[in-house]
């Protein structure tokens, strides 16, 4: 019988990394910087590891790493407490349950699931603010925000295919 | 051999799974319970106090972030008005034509202005203090527009405070720790602002929806709104004095009145608190002091009624 190795991914790169990495973008795209008038885009950085995350081992850890990643965006954008955590976890619970169907499919099919995963998770907060405010949101500010979060899927590729390498029992 | 080609392979993954979904079902239910408690009461001070210290913590680093953020905009803007600079030149001086005539009909209208003061006796508010700020962190997302500015209850700033740039009112702070303050604008999907309509004297709410034109609600007047009438705050409530520019009307794309908002013609970088607590400020103490009235007690009856006939 031979013996098998068993390689677990670091935690700290697999969770801190991602999550240090999303804190700090989304700071840098809060500042107000303006050029030629324009504004720059807000993505929500934080449904690219709730995505590459759903699609990992499952473990106890990641939607508590959401949990605290939706808290800062929360702090640092001055929305309702609670907010991100629960549109983040939205994103992350249906790829979870579907890792075994995704994990079949090719970098564009990946990349229109991720594009399902965020609509999910702006989905879940324009009905939420919609409840809390009895305002609904303004659809083509949701609309930007998504595009320009969904064009950040070959980070959650990147992260994906990482975590691929490192965990011999994700093959 | 990987081990779920293993025989324990099909043995280990339910259990797993099914931790990750209880930890995943104990995270949703704590976000949501987070969610529920932000409201008034004992939980939301306690929500406002931490979201007050993250607000301490983030505006130092949005701060000396900003810093190269800002000098690299400023490069943007000079090669703009660079490549720009003859259309822009072109369409100052049209301005200026313009401008030069106003100015006169501005002239004559301020010295009648004076002179019916003078005849009859007002008083205009007196002008309240202002504290200059800079932007740190600006959220312009669908679901929150604030903006962190690094100046503080150390300055004065209470909950409350009108946010205004050159033009006009941008918002009003919501959050303030000692060095920083968070501005609701008027954008955000929370705000609601009681505006009137200069022209007509209409009254409406302001309401905020994460767009760039906030909408017209509860609109009360009796003249139909016109494209580009004034809108300035109303002051009714007590929440913001009256007066201050807000906007223009504009119909928008749904049917819907909204307000092009002043505030957007100037740079996000700097905004003005203005120091605004109550329209107590805005009279003498001596006036509000209380005056003695006569008294409103009753006689007693007489002691002894009179006969019925």
């Amino acid at each position: 019988m031979t013996a098998t190795t068993v390689h677990r991914p670091n935690p700290v790169l697999w969770l801190g990394a991602p999550m240090a990495a999303c804190a700090a973008a989304s700071l840098v795209f809060a500042l107000p910087l303006e050029m030629f008038g324009l504004r720059s885009p807000e993505p929500v950085f934080a449904l690219v590891p709730a995505f590459a995350w759903g699609m990992g081992r499952p473990s106890i850890l990641p939607p508590f790493a959401l949990l605290a990643l939706g808290l800062f965006l929360d702090g640092l954008w001055g929305g309702p407490v609670g907010l991100w955590p629960v549109a983040l976890l939205a994103a992350y619970a249906p790829v979870l349950f579907a890792r075994a169907f995704l994990s079949a499919r090719g970098f564009w099919g990946l990349w229109a699931w991720y594009a399902a995963a965020c609509a999910a998770a702006l989905a879940t907060a324009w009905l939420l603010v919609r409840l809390r405010s009895g305002v609904a949101p303004y659809p083509i500010g949701v609309a930007w925000q998504f595009l320009a979060t969904v064009a950040l899927f070959p980070f959650a590729n990147r992260l994906i295919e990482r975590y691929e390498e490192a965990d011999t029992r994700f093959r | 051999m990987s081990l779920r080609d293993g025989p324990l392979g099909d043995v280990r993954s339910p259990p797993i799974l099914w931790v990750a979904v209880v930890a995943l079902a104990v995270a949703a239910v704590a976000a949501m319970a987070l969610f529920l408690g932000d409201h008034g009461g004992a939980r939301g001070r306690a929500v406002e106090a931490s979201r007050n210290a993250v607000d301490t913590v983030v505006a130092p680093v949005g701060g000396a972030l900003a810093a190269p953020v800002r000098w690299i905009g400023g490069g943007f803007d000079a090669i703009g008005d660079y490549a720009f600079a003859g259309g822009e030149n072109a369409g100052l001086k049209r301005r200026l034509a313009r401008a030069l005539s106003w100015r006169d009909e501005a002239l004559a209208l301020r010295d009648e202005n004076i002179r019916l003061r003078g005849l009859m006796g007002l008083k205009t508010d007196p002008p309240l203090p202002v504290v200059f700020a800079r932007a740190v962190i600006d959220a312009r997302g669908p679901f929150s527009n604030t903006r962190l500015i690094d100046a503080g209850a150390s300055r004065g700033i209470v909950e409350g405070n009108p946010a205004l740039s050159d033009h006009g009112l941008v918002g009003r702070v919501v959050g303030v720790a000692p060095d920083v303050s968070r501005v609701l604008l008027l954008t955000d999907v929370e705000s609601r602002v009681p505006v009137l309509i200069a022209r007509t004297n209409g009254r409406a709410i302001l309401t905020g929806d994460g767009g760039p034109n906030p909408q017209l609600s509860y609109l009360r007047t009796h003249d139909p709104l016109r494209q580009g009438d004034r809108v300035l705050t109303s002051g009714d409530g007590g929440v913001l004095p009256r007066g201050l520019p807000v906007g223009s009307a504009v119909k928008g794309t749904d049917g819907a009145w909204r307000v092009a908002l002043d505030g957007d013609a100037t740079p996000i970088a700097f905004v003005q608190v203005l120091l605004f607590k109550t329209f107590a400020q805005l009279v003498p103490p001596a006036a509000l002091a209380p005056v003695d009235l006569p008294s409103t007690a009753t006689q007693a009856p007489p002691a002894t009624a009179a006969p019925a006939p």
